[in-house]
């Protein structure tokens, strides 16, 4: 049985100009120990569909329908008395911008034994102190004893990040969630996080929901990819399935729009256009408008999942057995 | 050869933090840009980019060493004075956050136009209006955004009108700060076009401040290395991506991320640690064109 299993959920919020449909009908599973990566542009869901999950939406936003269930347990029929005293223990969320996710003036030692306390409130205090040192150590913090009683301010961006990963690890969760976790970091210090997610799945064998807009990222620490594109999820497979046999033009589309797939003096291939608004979405597929392999039926019909493999699916029409072929950008083992 | 644009010679500043403690975010950083060329400008956060952006635009005054733009000295006041005017609308520069520094009290149509206004210059088409329409046509902006509000649109759109903004007034040397950092990767590849196309038509030279090196890879024709504010190295980009020979540089490039997961998995980041640059150092010319940084 799958640790987390998200089933037909939908998202709206009520704007004054309508209805904004931010997540539709979103569906999928998560095994035990998997990294799941949602990739996309912003705007086309990816946080909303965590925060629907996690049940840590406002109030101006609707869950519509569809059900979450994680470790056999339906979340989305509990009470948020219960689901509070799951968050943390059963999953829990890293959060993008470490240093507004930290309080300034509380040492860093003190932050995370504040997480291990809310947890276990029976604690010794020698306990809570040998136990935030392990979580240091757990996410690389190296002289976690002189580490405890430095402020955030005093760290660089990655060892805060670090710092907040520490804090959502301190009750042992079963599931994290990070949303955008290194989007405020260079390069390097991107890899090392992205790293630091597979060490903590590697030693305490945590399931991962991964939110990235950075193919790289995603290429980095996913097992499976579901891409994102107005609130549906369009394709998704494992790591190996969506970079090197993609199917649906989207995914297609991220891919070749990236500079490091280009030749120097060519043209890189943007994706012409905006994501379409989500109050009153276009009938048919969303990314039509956009996509230069549209059919006519695109334009009228939005397209079912196609199953590609067992790991694999897609919507979009061009997987129906109907539709013209065509010649894939992308395609073939190996293929980089 | 073509003719420097911009000298920078030595180029030294230390922050102020507290009583007597500094912060050196340049120190001795030293490299040239040649007229209608796209220089590269990488480093770490914190190793002095938008410092040397800030200094080249006389928005610092730099501690110690020398700029010299077509000419002029831009850190002796007489020099700066005598040439105000073509120091003022030659330069131009592009912010990283476009939501921050477009007025959001301004339409487009305003703001794109606003430094003709300031400095009184007569559109050649006619009416401000005019102009505004052309200069936004010219980034992809439809003439529909021109009575819109910053915050009205999305973040490319911004960027866009940002460029329109420096381009109104035909400079000769364009430093932009990050232009693409906080965009989507999509949007990104849209504005990165935009650069090279309009490179292409004016001329002018690009100083482009980055730390993604794929699309440095992509756009410029030369690129410079900071370290710690050092300038390690500094080559024609294909030379520098082939044969990087800083350490530094080649820690910057094993962190780029690639859009493959085997060849992702594999990658080992290479790692330098900055407190090993040596404390004084010059730049040798290892092959033409391509200079590192070496200790005395």
């Amino acid at each position: 049985m799958p640790l987390l299993e998200v089933k037909n959920l939908s998202v709206s919020f009520d704007t004054p100009r309508g209805e904004l449909q931010a997540v539709r009908d979103v569906s999928f599973s998560l095994g035990e120990g998997e990294i799941l990566a949602i990739a996309g542009e912003s705007g086309c869901g990816k946080s909303v569909l965590c925060k629907a999950i996690t049940r840590l939406l406002p109030d101006t936003a609707r869950i519509k329908g569809g059900s979450v269930t994680i470790d056999g347990l339906t979340l989305s029929s509990l009470p948020e008395r219960k689901v509070q005293k799951l968050r943390g223990k059963l999953f829990s969320m890293v959060f993008q911008d470490a240093m507004s996710a930290l309080n300034p003036s509380l040492s860093i030692g003190a932050q995370i034994a504040g997480a291990v306390r809310v947890h276990s409130p029976r604690m010794k205090r020698a306990a809570v102190r040998a136990r935030v040192l392990e979580l240091l150590g757990l996410v690389g913090i190296g002289r976690a004893a002189d580490m405890y009683a430095l402020y955030p301010h005093n760290l660089s961006g990655g060892q805060r990040q670090r710092v907040v990963t520490a804090v959502a690890l301190a009750s042992g969760p079963r599931l994290l969630f990070a949303d955008e976790p290194t989007t405020a970091l260079d390069a390097g210090l991107q890899t090392q996080i992205l790293d630091l997610l597979r060490d903590i799945r590697q030693s305490l064998g945590t399931s991962t929901v991964l939110i990235s807009h950075d193919l790289g990222a995603v290429a980095r620490a996913a097992d499976r990819v579901a891409v994102m594109y107005a609130g549906k999820i369009v394709e998704i497979g494992t790591a190996e399935d969506i970079f090197y046999d993609p199917r649906h033009p989207y995914t297609w589309s991220l891919l070749l729009s990236l500079p490091s797939r280009a030749e120097r003096g060519r043209q890189l291939r943007a994706i012409a256009g905006t994501p379409p608004t989500l109050i009153d979405p276009p009938a048919g597929d969303a990314f039509a408008p956009r996509n230069p392999w549209a059919l006519e039926i695109d334009y009228e019909q939005a397209p079912p999942m196609f199953r590609v493999t067992d790991t694999h699916s897609a919507a979009t029409w061009l997987l129906d057995p109907r539709a013209p072929k065509i010649t894939p950008p992308f395609g073939g083992e190996g293929h980089a | 050869m073509p003719e420097i644009l911009l000298d920078v010679r030595s180029l030294t500043h230390r922050y102020a933090i507290t009583g007597k403690s500094t912060l050196t975010a340049l120190d001795g950083v030293t490299f040239q840009i040649r007229r209608g060329e796209i220089f590269g400008l990488v480093g770490q956060s914190g190793s002095g980019k938008s410092t040397a952006a800030r200094c080249i635009m006389n928005l610092l005054r730099p501690t110690g060493g020398k700029l010299l733009y077509k000419g002029v000295d831009l850190l002796d006041p007489k020099q700066r004075r005598a040439n105000r005017k073509m120091l003022q609308t030659t330069r131009q520069l592009i912010f990283q956050d476009s939501g921050s520094s477009l007025n959001p009290r301004m339409t487009l149509a305003e703001i794109i136009t606003e430094p003709m206004a300031i400095h009184r210059v007569k559109s050649p088409r006619g009416s401000m209006r005019a102009e505004a329409e052309l200069r936004a046509k010219s980034v992809g902006l439809s003439p529909s955004c021109l009575d819109r509000f910053p915050p009205e649109l999305s973040g490319g759109q911004r960027q866009r009108a940002a460029i329109a903004r420096a381009l109104c007034m035909e400079p000769e040397l364009l430093i932009a700060d990050e232009p693409v950092a906080s965009l989507d990767v999509s949007v990104q590849a849209q504005i990165l076009n935009l650069f090279r196309h309009l490179q292409e038509r004016h001329g002018f030279s690009l100083l482009f401040i980055a730390h993604d090196m794929s699309a440095v890879r992509w756009l410029c024709s030369r690129v410079g290395v900071l370290c710690r504010g050092r300038l390690v190295e500094a080559a024609p980009v294909p030379e520098l991506f082939e044969n990087p020979l800083h350490p530094c540089t080649r820690a910057l490039l094993s962190s780029v991320p690639l859009p493959d997961p085997r060849r992702e998995r594999e990658r080992q980041l290479e790692h330098f640690d900055a407190d090993t640059l040596p404390s004084a150092g010059t730049l040798y010319e290892a092959s033409p064109d391509h200079f590192v940084l070496k200790e005395d």
